[in-house]
């Protein structure tokens, strides 16, 4: 077996250390691999699920932030690479589209029978993958920069936008705001959030048919526009990782970004206290007159690989539930929103609760929407640099979609 | 030597060639002629941790069956390479018919990615290379006047940029533009506009990646001038300047005329390395501003869906693209060759 990351000789050799520790976890023999995304919340996970080494049992994880891209072809091989993909909503449609992973009910109904519904991602009444944490993007306000300014919390963007104006005509920021507006997938989601805030549907019901060219699209895109202006001028540029910086070193009062960083952006590494004391975790906004918030749930969770056998699909299912064990994620409480017994709800995971409570949408499960959401990505960049009008970028991704899902044989 | 035994001779590198270079190219042809299958859809219900929807997906079983009967997908013959992702000829004509200035209907070209993205690569390609190529002449020049005992430092740290990794070497120099960078700061202060940011403007983005890429491949064109200079005959030099040839002069009339074969090596390697930009795009998250052929590619086969056939259609194009570059070289070194033979 090749390990081609950094990240995974970590996890190897936390495995290994892990390994001398010989928990019992009731598997006589079998091999588990696991392939997810990587963060703290995941590399917990692993680590737990790795006591279940022992001289019959293998325990192995690559965790790469590049997983989606390796995980249909690694999993297509007999045997699969990995006997496990953590996945999420999006990344779970092409596993299921070529068939590469199991119904896990028999497992289920064997090894964790008490699993509550709300953990089963059940597609057409068989259970293909078991959630265990959820994430949002939702707003981070710094509440002592508006208390200068005398503002509230915003609750939709219109209020966001009088919120920013009254912080830079205060002088106190020239670029108050920013979110993960970088071009590519980042953007993309920003668009899919703004859009179903606003009450659309990406597509026409129960076809392939994109439907964002309208009204809707325009009024997303106007949003979107108005608030970056609020944003420093490289906001096209923007990640996770660069938000998370801005945020830290107190250069924004206003910040629309992932709860999965929530954890990192409270704690007191690399920022102050001064910053990290008032930063507080408020839902995603409503826009529009929209009565849902501007934002998509995502659950992460992980599925089997098809292609292995029976006793490892079993070794498998057995150590990642040990990896998700109360014990674990009452350790790694603040690590994620966990859907999980075990979890109290922390500071961190505020925003995120917020958000789903206030009945934001999850993001769509369709075989299509990621083509959808790469034009967005690679198309919506020349609107938001003033270099084209709304409806041009908008037919511009309807044209791009289109080319796309015909090659893929989604439309004729 | 008989040709039984050059055969024999080449045979074992005549196989690698064929087995990794020729037939996956012959394999990305095959792939670019044909696209999936039409995928079977229906609605079912899905239920996780936010409740349940009506979505649709696809009905694997049919789409399977399909696959069996035709495992390559469906032929497609032109179709991917004509449609709006490539050569998107229909848009073109469409932009042709209805624009009435000749700068109209550049915007609507310059609108279609395939285009946009060539744009920025000729622009690189036809940029960089002529820079790399004086450069690396006036650096080698520069180095080879030196005294003997400082030549080997000067020369190990003129060859930095190459050895360091691409993708970092434009990682360290975006940290450096960024407006709270070393460069970016300094050139805001300078212009007196704290809104100047390289990242933000499509211009200044293509000049940062213009830049990097000179920066980059210059000491591949001084290493190899280097090694030409150490060659050049001392007695024509001499006689040069006997003859009352001055630094110039003998430069221009003897040393680059004697590096010529050295250039025409260069330019064809770096008419090639720069058609093919691809990481400075990514280094510098220049994606909104400057996309190249490469990184279209690269796009395509990213994600949750992996477009194998558009990926194939652009990689074919890139081939023709550079082929294309290569001709006048090509044939010119053939010439030379031929006329030296006779």
């Amino acid at each position: 077996m090749s390990f081609p990351r950094l990240t995974t000789l970590t996890a190897v050799a936390t495995i290994l250390g892990a390994s001398a520790a010989m928990a019992d976890c009731g598997i006589a023999s079998g091999r588990v691999a696991i392939l997810s995304n990587d963060f703290p919340a995941l590399q917990a996970m692993a680590a737990a699920a790795a006591e279940c080494a022992s001289a019959t049992v293998t325990v192995t994880a690559n965790q790469t932030t590049e997983h989606r891209d390796i995980q249909v072809a690694a999993l297509t091989a007999n045997p699969a690479e990995y006997t496990s993909a953590v996945v999420a909503n999006s990344s779970i449609v092409p596993l299921m589209n070529a068939g590469l992973i199991r119904p896990l009910d028999d497992l289920i109904a064997q090894y964790a029978p008490d699993l509550p519904q709300l953990n089963r991602i059940t597609i057409d009444g068989q259970t293909m993958a078991v959630a265990f944490m959820a994430n949002a993007q939702h707003l981070y306000l710094r509440e002592d920069v508006l208390a200068q300014v005398g503002a509230e919390a915003p609750a939709t963007y219109e209020e966001v936008l009088e919120v920013l104006a009254a912080i830079r005509e205060a002088g106190i920021m020239e670029h108050p705001f920013a979110m993960n507006t970088g071009a590519g997938w980042n953007l993309g989601e920003e668009f899919v959030n703004m859009y179903l805030g606003h009450g659309g549907d990406l597509f026409e019901p129960g076809t392939a048919n994109p439907s964002i060219n309208n009204e809707t699209g325009v009024a997303t895109l106007e949003m979107l526009a108005a608030l970056n202006a609020y944003a420093n001028p490289d906001f096209l540029t923007f990640d996770s990782n660069a938000t998370q910086a801005l945020w830290e070193s107190g250069q924004i009062a206003v910040g629309y970004m992932w709860g999965s960083r929530a954890a990192g952006i409270l704690d007191a590494e690399n920022s102050t206290p001064e910053i990290t004391g008032a930063t507080a975790l408020a839902a995603a906004p409503t826009v529009g007159g929209g009565t849902v918030p501007a934002s998509t749930l995502w659950w992460d969770g992980f599925t089997i690989a098809a292609n292995i056998s029976d006793e490892d699909a079993a070794a498998t299912f057995q150590a990642l539930m040990h990896g998700l064990r109360p014990e674990v994620i009452t350790a790694n409480n603040d690590a994620a929103v966990w859907l999980m017994p075990g979890f109290t709800p922390g500071a961190s995971a505020e925003g995120v609760s917020a958000t789903a409570n206030a009945g934001a949408r999850p993001y769509p499960m369709l075989p299509y929407a990621g083509l959808l959401h790469t034009a967005l990505g690679n198309e919506l960049a020349a609107f938001l640099q003033g270099q084209e009008s709304a409806e041009q970028a908008l037919a511009d991704v309807e044209a791009a979609y289109i080319a796309a899902a015909r090659e893929q044989g989604f439309l004729q | 030597m008989p040709h039984r035994t050059f055969l024999w001779f080449i045979l074992p590198s005549l196989t690698a060639m064929i087995l990794f270079i020729a037939l996956p190219i012959v394999s990305v042809v095959i792939q670019s002629l044909h696209v999936e299958h039409e995928q079977v859809l229906v609605t079912v219900e899905n239920c996780g941790p936010f409740g349940c929807t009506e979505e649709t997906r696809v009905d694997r079983a049919a789409t399977e069956a399909l696959r069996e009967a035709q495992p390559l997908g469906r032929f497609n013959g032109l179709g991917t390479y004509l449609d709006r992702r490539h050569l998107a000829t229909a848009e073109v004509a469409e932009a042709w018919r209805s624009s009435e200035t000749m700068g109209q209907f550049w915007g609507r070209l310059m609108n279609l990615p395939f285009y946009k993205a060539l744009a920025f690569t000729l622009a690189y390609t036809f940029i960089v290379t002529p820079l790399v190529l004086v450069l690396g002449l006036a650096i080698a020049l520069g180095v080879n006047g030196l005294p003997r005992l400082m030549r080997g430092p000067t020369i190990f740290f003129s060859l930095l940029p190459m050895i360091v990794t691409p993708l970092i070497g434009s990682l360290v120099l975006f940290w450096m533009i960024d407006a709270d960078g070393v460069i970016g700061a300094t050139l805001a202060r300078l212009f007196d506009d704290p809104n100047l940011s390289l990242k933000a403007s499509p211009t200044l983005t293509w000049i940062t990646i213009f830049v990097y890429g000179v920066w980059h491949s210059a000491p591949f064109a001084f290493i190899v001038f280097y090694a030409g200079l150490q060659t050049v005959p001392e007695e024509t030099l001499e006689a040069a300047m006997i003859d009352g040839a001055n630094r110039w002069e003998r430069i221009r009339y003897v040393v680059i005329p004697h590096l010529m074969p050295l250039a025409v090596f260069i330019t064809l390697m770096q008419l090639m390395d720069n058609f093919r930009v691809f990481e400075p795009i990514v280094g510098f998250q220049a994606q909104a501003s400057a996309t190249s052929l490469s990184y279209i590619i690269y796009s395509d086969l990213r994600g949750d869906v992996q477009q194998f056939g558009s990926a194939a259609a652009t990689s074919v194009l890139t081939i023709l693209g550079v082929a294309i570059l290569l001709a006048p070289v090509l044939v010119r070194t053939w010439r030379d060759f031929n006329r030296k033979r006779a």
